[in-house]
């Protein structure tokens, strides 16, 4: 999925080992899973806290449920599962029973996105953005890596309300710090650049540092943002990178027609206007296929990135 | 467990007054559901008035029993309930459904005092009173979570899921009671979506099930007692009720699920409850 120059590695087991010693900590930690608790990791905290671990079977609605119950009695609750169970099957019960009502529950879903692989469209969740930020009250959360997963849930877990985070099936390339500060609705400047911005969130983070690396060989210094918080988005951080840079290109992992693309160009439509270009999934279902040959085929490449980066200085130059 | 006839009386007039204010708070906001809300007071009353533990003046007590109304629509006879166990001032009923109000359409836990969950799209609250319920267990509190459910919300999947799921968890302090007043909104239940043999489905999903008549303080009573002394697996109440009950025009009438009554019908109503000249 990425070039050599990047350390891949899970965010799953970054989420499982965090629960772990959060379990530890506290005791109103409670985990729920919806029979994919192996491949979510939640079952390393059922190891630890088989008393604290409730698998609720095939039934996310239930576990929605059940999650939004134990958080009233003062839990604070961790429902997983992968991204297209997490949402849409139970989007109603998000709604109803979490958002609504401000539970305590923590969506951390893994599987997001195309590169969920051979599974195919049925598994490949790439709208799961849309649904979650149009929610009032919820968080939309996509941890870059490995670190970024850790402080993500942590900052979950002090955050009063629900929210909602996206984790990916595959390993992930290591692009930050484990010291690197994290905070919820704070997007991090990557690298540092003048002509143009690239807003990258998840694994689109790397491919527009990567990118960046091969504009400068044409003379264009590339600004690279991580937008991690997607709701709430990190509005001044854009705008300023806007003003500064003149051109922005977003790059996601998602349906390019309702994700964080789509939030960047309503933030920056109401407040600077400047050439802009998103690339992501076109309006289309996925299909099945290695990770690596989907990205390439639906347009996910670093190539996308820099070729819309090029059409934005041109209409930059106008 | 004998009753004192006392008692019946207290709860029976308690249960006449939540019918008074339902029909007012529904004829003053123009809009309500007054079916269900009457056919589940009889229920409601004996929760709130005798069998749950509660506090009123400390709505957030720890070792307080949980009531979760799935069939939200049947708000107003919660929030009379409410009022009448003193969480907040009889008055505030007036503003039931208006801008602004603590007393929303549907139960809204962050805004009105003594409400335990937000509750309103159907099939949603016995899942949540699974996790009440589990949360207790985790605590070791010897506190009993209600759930009282509308027979029209037994057709969705999710009452099904969380019954599963109680089961599983053996949460003997977990009671579902079904408001089995045969009609839903569009019909008599038994023609729109047939639920039956109700029953033998919880039966059949691990539930201990009883049937009582839900409108018979004794019976409710006595299931309530019945489902404390059960150990191992959670129960449910199919509570025989007539939709409308206690207003004669509006027993049985699918009409009066979500209508509110005119200034006829209210006057009418507030004879057969009777109330008085002076209103009470």
């Amino acid at each position: 999925m990425a070039s050599s120059r990047w350390k891949m590695v899970s965010q799953r087991d970054a989420y499982a080992e965090t629960l772990v010693a959060l379990g530890a900590e506290r005791k109103d930690v409670v985990v729920l899973s919806a029979d994919l608790s192996s491949s979510v990791r939640t079952s390393v905290f059922a190891d630890h806290f088989p008393e604290r671990h409730f698998n609720i079977g095939i039934a996310e609605q239930n576990m929605m449920g059940i999650a939004a119950g134990l958080a009233a009695s003062g839990k604070t609750v961790f429902a997983s599962t992968f991204a297209i169970f997490g949402t849409g099957r139970v989007y109603d019960q998000v709604r109803q029973s979490i958002a609504y009502p401000r539970m305590k529950v923590n969506i951390v879903v893994t599987h997001a996105g195309i590169t969920v692989g051979g599974d195919g469209a049925t598994h490949q969740m790439i709208e799961d953005i849309a649904l979650m930020r149009g929610l009032p009250n919820m968080t939309v959360i996509v941890p870059v890596d490995a670190y970024e997963t850790k402080k993500a849930i942590r900052a979950a877990v002090s955050y009063d309300g629900p929210t909602y985070i996206r984790l990916g099936r595959s390993e992930v390339p290591l692009v930050t710090q484990e010291n690197d500060p994290f905070e919820i609705g704070k997007a991090a400047t990557m690298v540092d650049g003048k002509d143009v911005t690239l807003v990258g969130t998840g694994i689109m983070v790397a491919k527009c540092i990567e990118a960046s690396d091969e504009l400068r060989k044409h003379g264009v210094e590339a600004r690279v943002i991580n937008m991690s918080t997607i709701k709430p988005l990190d509005v001044k951080t854009l705008v300023k990178a806007a003003r500064e840079t003149g051109g922005v290109v977003t790059a996601e992992e998602h349906s390019v027609s309702v994700g964080m693309g789509s939030a960047v160009a309503l933030a920056l439509g109401e407040n600077v206007h400047v050439p802009m270009r998103r690339v992501g999934i076109e309006d289309t279902f996925g299909e099945s296929g290695e990770s690596e040959e989907l990205m390439e085929k639906y347009g996910l490449t670093v190539e996308s990135i820099v070729d819309a980066a090029h059409d934005v200085l041109r209409r930059k130059g106008r | 467990m004998v009753y004192t006839e006392q008692l019946i009386e207290q709860l029976r007039e308690r249960a006449r007054t939540v019918r008074v204010r339902i029909i007012e708070m529904i004829f003053t906001a123009k809009s309500g559901h007054p079916g269900g809300s009457l056919s589940a007071t009889d229920i409601m009353a004996a929760l709130y008035f005798h069998v749950m533990k509660h506090k009123p003046d400390d709505p957030k007590w720890e070792d307080r029993d949980r009531f979760v109304l799935s069939k939200g629509h049947a708000a107003p006879a919660l929030y009379a309930c409410l009022a009448e166990a003193g969480y907040f001032p009889v008055e505030e009923l007036k503003t039931f459904r208006k801008l602004g109000s603590m007393l929303q359409g549907h139960p809204d836990m962050r805004k009105t005092p003594g409400v335990e969950a937000s509750t309103g799209s159907e099939g949603q609250g016995l899942s949540m009173g699974v996790g009440m319920a589990l949360a207790a267990k985790l605590d070791r509190k010897l506190t009993t979570t209600y759930v009282l459910l509308g027979d029209g919300e037994c057709d969705c999947g999710q009452i099904w899921e969380a019954a599963m799921s109680a089961s599983f968890f053996k949460l003997d302090n977990l009671v579902a009671i079904v408001d089995r007043n045969k009609l839903q909104l569009d019909g008599p239940t038994e023609q729109i979506m047939s639920i039956e043999p109700l029953i033998d489905k919880w039966k059949a999903f691990g539930w201990h099930a009883l049937e009582i008549d839900g409108h018979d303080f004794k019976e409710i009573l006595g299931a309530f007692e019945n489902a404390s002394q059960t150990k191992g697996r959670s129960t449910v109440i199919i509570a025989h009720t007539l939709k409308g009950k206690g207003v004669s025009f509006m027993e049985g009438a699918v009409a009066f699920h979500g209508k509110a009554p005119n200034k006829e019908q209210h006057a009418q109503a507030m004879k057969e409850l009777g109330v008085g000249a002076d209103g009470k």
